[in-house]
């Protein structure tokens, strides 16, 4: 059975990339399974998608722990804990990396042995949740790696998920698609079909007997105020706002108070300042500053710039 | 038929097109709010004829579909967790209306602590109140079981309403091949509604919610709809036997997955069991006698063939998606006053609880169930009921609890 994860963030079609794959795989006489598994629902934060294909019924189901093949459509999610890139990748898997960074770069970073391949298919784009037509590329690929799927597979099934968004779009889709196609032929059949477990030989669960706690410990009850101010949700940034000092008028209201977030603060002097921990990159402060004070810049960029691009 | 690729979901709402539903009454809650969506397009397109109509709440919906099928329209509607709980009231007295339709329940845990992923305890809730209840495992179930669904409900013998029932997320955003059939011939399985003399007609005004005083006709027309959901075992069958015929596809009330010669059971209900299929599967590979019994009907409980497909098992584990605080595993218990009595009945049948709030049941968590089933036999002594939780799982929630610790402290001390 091949079992393949595709990462992104909200809003770069991962759930389509799946629906691709699956319907190729279908289409090339698999059984299949597909299915996203959505988090906080919201453009920008992290999703995953999966994909099952087998030649018999297929009687697993849910998050896919040992994956043939790890997709990743932004790379700069590969540092983001909560995102779970990298849970269960063992030596056989293989990791398809969306970035301008090359293989060997990446194996040493994130110290694996397994095989990487990168496809460098959108270096020059400002919003990452944006990236055009990553969802296509991402499974044009996948249909590469695995090597059992027919390129004219892989068309009826971009021509099938794509069908409400017209033909301009669906050809775009198609020729990006193909063209990552193409870019993996020298990686073709590189995943292979994982084994199933055997009952013979199995980790055996360790299960505990849970312990009576009084209701003051277990009862899921928040006791500390503001304690949301631990959660980063700056990591969901794909651009980032920043104000020029010499055009920002010292207004002390306009920005702070449209952030839906309250993730800018205004200083005595009446100068406003972001918390980049917690700024999600809605852009609303860019839109509604009066003297258009505030820039958008690409995350990545930003991130180049001030040094925190190689946090991974 | 060719097949094609479907979620839980979009099944479900082709179950509803191809029974050509009149009504839809409708409100959004997460994992179904696709449902009614997929509905609502095909109403505005002309894929289907009828009203789809958004109330203000679950209990205003419910309400709705029993009022428009006591008028004698097929109605269809759906709903998850929070919302069917919300509806509750409800659930009951449209039963007692004696008004059918099918309900879909795409399951969800209940709050608290919130969650959107998927257990049993929504529709374990409603399991007294007169509904029927069909839970499915697969897509093409799903599908399937909404078609037979109305042809339960609608029977003479019958006239209820029946829920069926779908897991969130494993079935409800999950796509499998599913064949759906075509609108020809499942227009022909399904028939049209046909309510008799029981419906309301306009100009000849009766009313259905009468009021009883003194426990005698209480009694009477309670114990009627009792006899009712019973007389739907039968039924069933002469369903499950028209549909194979028509579409070669079998449904039974128990789906008994290799049991033939095996020593061993799980008994398990929805999605997760083709989970404890694989695992069959597997442990059958490494020489075990083990089996499946996974019941598709709840409501009516099919203890008889239950009884019988359990009858001379060396041991039993009931693995429930559930939790009756200050009980335990529903099913378990339902299993076991089935059994009581039972001359052949297995000397052991364990409890096991997984899968609550969609936490995985792990294969080798499977093999491990088996390993205690053997053990117990072995002994002779049923062990005691147990969680699918693990020292990993504890020590995550000792760090969660570490910190709320040094924030409470450090709350007191601002204070």
């Amino acid at each position: 059975m091949y079992r393949i994860r595709f990462h992104g963030r909200g809003g770069q079609g991962m759930k389509t990339a799946s629906r691709i794959l699956g319907s190729a795989f279908f289409a090339a006489g698999f059984e299949v399974q597909d299915a996203p598994r959505y988090g906080a629902e919201r453009r920008g934060a992290p999703i995953f998608a999966y994909v099952r294909a087998a030649r018999e019924t297929i009687n697993e189901r849910g998050i896919i722990h040992r994956p043939d093949l790890v997709v990743v459509a932004d790379d700069t999610l590969v540092p983001v804990p909560a995102s779970g890139v990298l849970a269960g990748v063992g030596e056989r898997s293989v990791l398809l990396i969306n970035s301008a960074e090359d293989a060997t770069t990446w194996q040493q970073r994130l110290n694996i042995h397994g095989p990487v391949v990168t496809l460098p298919a959108s270096a020059d784009v400002g919003d990452r949740a944006d990236l055009p037509y990553i969802g296509a590329i991402c499974a044009g690929a996948a249909a590469r790696l695995v090597g059992v799927i027919s390129r004219d597979d892989l068309g009826s099934a971009i021509r099938d998920e794509l069908a409400p968004l017209g033909r301009e779009v669906i050809e775009r889709n198609l020729d990006n698609a193909f063209t990552a196609w193409d870019r993996m032929q020298a990686h073709a059949e590189l995943v292979t079909e994982g084994g199933m477990t055997t009952a013979t030989d199995f980790e055996r669960p360790d299960w505990v007997d849970l312990p009576f706690e009084a209701a003051r410990i277990s009862s899921p009850t928040v006791y500390a105020a503001a304690n949301s101010v631990e959660v980063h949700t700056g990591l969901w940034r794909t651009l980032r706002p920043v104000i020029d000092p010499q055009r920002c008028n010292r207004c002390w209201w306009v920005c702070s108070t449209f952030c839906p977030d309250g993730a800018i603060n205004v200083g005595e002097d009446g100068t406003p300042e972001i918390d980049y921990e917690h700024c999600k990159g809605c852009m609303i402060c860019v839109a509604q500053c009066p003297p258009h004070a505030i820039g958008a810049v690409p995350e990545q960029q930003a991130r180049q710039a001030d040094g925190t691009g190689e946090s991974a | 038929m060719s097949r094609t690729l479907l979620t839980g979901n979009a099944a479900a709402a082709w179950g509803a097109r191809l029974a050509a539903v009149d009504y839809v009454p409708a409100f959004p809650i997460t994992p179904q709010t696709e449902i009614i969506e997929t509905l609502a397009g095909w109403f505005e397109n002309g894929g289907m004829r009828g009203r789809l109509v958004t109330l203000e709440s679950e209990h205003s919906m419910i309400t709705a579909a029993g009022s428009a099928a006591a008028t004698g329209v097929r109605v269809f509607s759906a709903t998850s967790s929070q919302g069917l709980l919300y509806g509750m009231e409800m659930l009951y007295t449209v039963s007692g209306w004696r008004a059918p339709f099918v309900l879909v329940n795409v399951s969800r845990g209940l709050a608290s602590p919130i969650t959107l992923e998927s257990d049993h305890n929504d529709i374990m809730a409603a399991r007294d109140c007169g509904f029927l209840q069909i839970h499915c495992a697969t897509c093409q179930e799903v599908l399937d079981s909404t078609l037979m669904a109305y042809r339960l409900a609608e029977h003479s013998r019958v006239r209820l309403p029946v829920i069926v029932n779908l897991d969130g997320f494993y079935l409800s955003f999950t796509r499998e091949p599913v064949e759906i059939p075509d609108a020809k011939t499942a227009g022909h399985f399904v028939g049209d509604f046909d309510p008799q003399n029981t419906r309301f007609r306009a100009s000849t005004p009766e009313s259905q919610a009468v009021a009883v005083l003194g426990g005698s006709p209480y009694s009477y027309f309670r114990y009627e709809t009792h006899l009712a959901a019973m007389n739907a075992l039968a039924v069933y069958g002469e369903v499950q036997d028209e549909f194979r015929e028509s579409f070669g596809r079998d449904h039974p009330a128990v789906e008994a997955y290799r049991t033939g010669d095996a020593e061993y059971l799980f008994v398990m209900l929805g999605s997760f069991a083709t989970k404890a299929r694989e695992a069959v599967d597997r442990l059958r590979d490494a020489g075990w006698a083990i089996g499946l019994l996974r019941p598709r009907l709840l409501r009516p409980f099919p203890a008889t063939a239950l009884g019988e497909l359990l009858a001379g098992r060396r041991a039993v584990a009931v693995i429930d998606q559930n939790l009756s605080m200050g009980m335990g595993g529903v099913l378990h218990g339902e299993l076991l006053a089935a059994l009581y009595g039972q001359p052949d009945a297995p000397p052991v049948v364990a409890s096991f609880i997984g899968g609550l709030g969609g936490r995985d049941i792990g294969a080798e968590e499977f093999y491990e169930m088996a390993q205690t089933l053997r053990r117990a036999a072995d002994e002779g002594r049923t062990p005691p009921p147990r969680l699918l939780y693990t020292k990993n799982e504890i020590l995550e929630i000792k760090k969660f609890q570490a910190v709320a610790h040094v924030e409470r402290n450090e709350l007191k001390g601002s204070r």
